[in-house]
């Protein structure tokens, strides 16, 4: 797989900075005190929609596990595109190229032999738009395990109640496990769909913007849902919100125009950028 | 003008011109062809046209009226009857004379003019007979084996006797009718499909040289057994017969002619001009129901077309079974699976344009095909014992269903593929999110959701199907089909038989028929039926689409 890497396309503009990630987890390991290991490491990653339109350029970064990673940036930088990189979700777009490596727990997830479908219950992907499924709030939760052939009602409905409990919905949609997923509001649906998507007990969560469509309250719920999952599960969250990102992630990645422009500590990030994009966006001067 | 006001108009009144042409449409239908099973008033008058030698020849008319028109002088002139061309429009009147084997036709045009002591007298008695068409006549003596009968009841009410005497005996007969009816229809029938299984079951053993002793003796033993069911109905039949023709009728009809009918030939009976509305509101139902539920009689003019209603429906339904599985998984396999560029968009358009080809084509096709290919080969291999008689390679229910959902497939390709093409992108990004694959998610999530869509294409063929006749005349469609596909009679469905179609009915009666003056108000009834069948198959796709609508209602969050 690194032969791939190694093929860099002669039109690609070189990068305009290359974040020092090994540099970042270490320092953040030795002032947290304990061990952070990676969960996705990306390397030298390009990824092109066609022959001349590339969305990212030579990516390098490590997603530490169990910790909640931000990406930030403007419109059409890439954020999505990049996320969409970590459960092969790009494979669906046609004449998609994706040069370099990307590993989860060590392994290339884009190695020929990959169980595709396999990969995706291992990493789950929240969209911006809350998509639940035509059918009841039980078979949404459930769908993910009737696709694994589980179809004992015991293992079912407690697979259900825990995930329900844990996006933090059981209490609201108890009573009506049989309803639609469609009769319920947009929040509830959000959590409907993090619920459904951790019923298959993935080790990462994507979220792609997941509360841009949803009402104060609703994004707030969403947010201290993320708090709560981040012990159990490695989360990366694309968002255009950037006090959101302040708010709910230990890392924060800015992209710009394709290129990862800095990772850092959230800390770090949004008190003491070292790059001046950065520090631009942030302070709201472009973006 | 710049509200578009004018625009505005114009589409109400193009809505309204469709509206009042459709309405329009259905109560030509209705009237023309309801009214016919209404009983009529019978008249009695007298006619006598004017003759070049001047003499009166009158001549007495018994029977109903129908319609009446006006006409030019010189034109009846020119037809042979010299009226006064002074006067420049004559009124002429159809009248339903019956009685066909007295006179030989059962209409007469005849002028308002010369038509004279005009009178409805109570006694007149109107009937339905299985053969010769209806008969109009006064009814004067009952017979029992050739015998007059007296009647019971008071001697001075004579005429209400003899009617109530006349309706006993018919009920008689109507009912040793129907014995005789079961005993051909049915019990003859089961038998003689029976020995023709025998005698396949002995063709096949010769032609797999399989023939022993012992199977020729148990079919030899079957076949006894078959020949003594048969020789006990036989008889049984005879005897029916018999009795059934004990009792007749002596009748007296227009001009003063005496007739014998017996009450095996009647079917209905009813004195018109003594009846009030309720009573002739029960007749019209009673008609109205025989011609929903009765076998044709004569030449399809009379009787009923339930055979017809039959045939279509159940062509349509076989139609629908081949013809969804089939469309789905084209549409599927062009949507999802087949990869986008100039092959599939050639596909796309052969598809579109298959829907274009004129019906008869089809038809063609699946003689030519489906019966002189498929189905020959069919009999080679599955039916030898049956040659040189066809049994699939022959028009039938089977290749004409298979007929129509060629020609309807494009339609229900197009309205799927629409379907999948509308079904939000997220949705199918959820359910791979989840790890589910393509297959999984198309079984699961897609092709649910695009059910709707799959209704709306079974919808628009059904539509397209069921009104189709060209075709059909090729490949399974007669005239008249002796049984119903679908009986008692083991495989119960026989998808190689003929059968009855209401769109060829209408054609058949309307056209093909002798006596054209009898079937026309059977052609609006039979065509406003195949409107109410049509329309019900389609409410019920609707219905079924609707529900399913409802169950998948697309996500606009």
């Amino acid at each position: 797989m690194n032969d791939m890497s190694s093929k860099k396309p002669h039109d690609a503009p070189s990068p305009a900075m290359k974040v020092d990630v090994s540099a970042v987890l270490g320092d953040k390991t030795k002032s947290g005190g304990e061990t952070l290991s990676s969960c996705i490491d990306i390397e030298n990653l390009n990824l092109f929609y066609s022959k001349d339109k590339q969305a990212l350029i030579d990516i390098n970064l490590t997603i530490p596990k169990q910790r909640v990673t931000a990406f930030i940036g403007p419109s059409g930088c890439g954020k999505s595109s990049l996320l969409r990189c970590f459960n092969r979700m790009n494979d669906l777009v046609d004449d998609c190229v994706i040069e370099g490596l990307v590993s989860l727990d060590g392994n290339d997830i884009y190695q020929k032999f990959v169980d595709v479908a396999d990969l995706r219950r291992r990493v789950g992907m929240v969209f911006q738009k809350p998509n639940p499924f035509p059918k009841s709030i039980y078979e949404n939760v459930a769908y993910g395990l009737r696709i694994q052939g589980i179809n004992s009602k015991r293992v079912l409905d407690e697979a259900v109640e825990k995930s329900l409990k844990a996006a933090a919905l059981w209490d609201e949609v108890k009573d009506r496990l049989n309803d639609s997923a469609l009769g319920i509001s947009g929040g509830q649906q959000q959590r409907l769909v993090i619920a459904r998507t951790i019923a298959v007990e993935p080790e990462v969560l994507l979220l792609d913007e997941p509360a841009s469509a949803l009402d104060p309250i609703s994004t707030l719920k969403i947010e201290e849902l993320i708090n709560e999952l981040k012990t159990d599960y490695t989360i990366v969250i694309v968002t255009h919100n950037m006090q959101q990102a302040a708010r709910v992630s230990d890392f924060t990645a800015f992209m710009y125009m394709g290129n990862m422009v800095e990772f850092d500590s959230t800390n770090s990030i949004f008190t003491n950028p070292r790059q001046k994009k950065t520090e631009d966006y942030i302070t709201g001067r472009y973006g | 003008m710049r509200r578009g006001t004018p625009w505005v108009w114009l589409n109400a009144g193009a809505v309204a011109i469709c509206i009042v042409m459709v309405i329009g449409l259905l109560i030509l239908l209705t009237v023309r062809g309801m009214s016919h099973f209404w009983p009529r008033d019978v008249l009695q008058a007298n006619y006598a046209p004017p003759t070049f030698t001047g003499e009166l020849l009158t001549t007495e008319v018994i029977g109903e009226f129908v319609e009446s028109e006006m006409v030019v002088a010189a034109q009846i002139a020119s037809s042979g009857i010299p009226v006064d061309e002074a006067q420049d429009f004559y009124e002429r009147q159809l009248l339903k004379l019956g009685n066909r084997d007295l006179t030989g036709a059962d209409f007469t045009w005849a002028l308002s003019d010369f038509v004279t002591d005009v009178a409805y007298p109570a006694e007149v008695v109107a009937m339905e007979r299985r053969e010769w068409g209806n008969f109009y006549g006064f009814l004067r003596e009952i017979r029992q084996e050739g015998e007059p009968i007296a009647y019971s009841g008071d001697a001075a009410d004579m005429e209400a006797n003899r009617w109530f005497e006349f309706n006993e005996r018919l009920q008689r007969a109507l009912g040793i009718r129907d014995d005789i009816y079961v005993i051909e229809n049915q019990e003859i029938g089961l038998i003689n499909y029976a020995m023709e299984r025998l005698r396949l079951r002995e063709r096949r053993l010769e032609l797999d040289g399989e023939e022993s002793a012992e199977a020729s003796a148990e079919i030899a033993a079957l076949r006894r057994e078959l020949d003594a069911e048969y020789a006990i109905l036989q008889t049984e039949l005879v005897a029916l017969y018999e009795t059934v023709n004990r009792d007749s009728a002596i009748f007296l009809a227009a001009n003063e002619q005496e007739i014998e009918i017996v009450f095996a030939d009647i079917v209905r009976a009813y004195k018109p001009n003594q009846m009030g509305s309720f009573s002739k509101l029960l007749t019209y139902f009673s008609k109205l129901g025989e011609f929903m539920t009765a076998e044709p009689r004569e030449a399809n003019t009379e009787g009923g077309i339930f055979p017809a209603i039959f045939g279509t429906v159940m062509m349509v339904m076989l139609m629908s079974v081949f013809v969804t599985p089939f469309g789905v998984v084209a549409a599927v396999y062009l949507r999802e699976y087949a990869r986008q560029g100039f092959v599939t968009r050639a596909i796309r358009i052969a598809v579109n344009n298959l829907a274009g080809v004129p019906s008869i084509v089809y038809g063609v096709f699946g003689l030519g095909f489906f019966i002189y290919i498929i189905g020959a080969e069919i009999d080679q291999m599955f039916y030898p014992e049956a040659l040189p008689a066809p049994t699939f390679g022959t028009p039938g229910l089977l290749w004409a269903s298979l007929t129509l959902a060629l020609l309807t497939v494009p339609v229900v390709i197009v309205a799927t593929e629409e379907g999948l093409a509308r079904i939000p992108r997220s949705v199918r990004e959820g359910s791979l999110a989840l790890g589910a694959t393509k297959f999984e998610t198309l079984w699961r999530v897609v092709l649910p959701m695009a059910s709707p869509a799959m209704m709306t294409g079974l919808i628009l063929a059904v539509a397209r199907a069921a009104g189709e006749v060209a075709p059909l005349m090729l490949v399974g469609v007669v005239k008249l089909a002796p049984s119903l596909p679908l009986d008692g009679n083991y495989p119960y469905l026989h998808l190689e038989q003929k059968f009855m179609h209401l769109g060829f009915h209408i054609y058949d009666v309307g056209f093909q028929s002798p006596n054209i003056e009898a079937a026309r108000p059977l052609v609006f009834a039979t065509a406003l039926l195949l409107v109410i069948v049509i329309a019900g198959l389609n409410l019920t796709a609707v219905a079924l689409r609707n529900h399913l609508r409802e169950k998948y209602k697309a996500l606009d969050v």
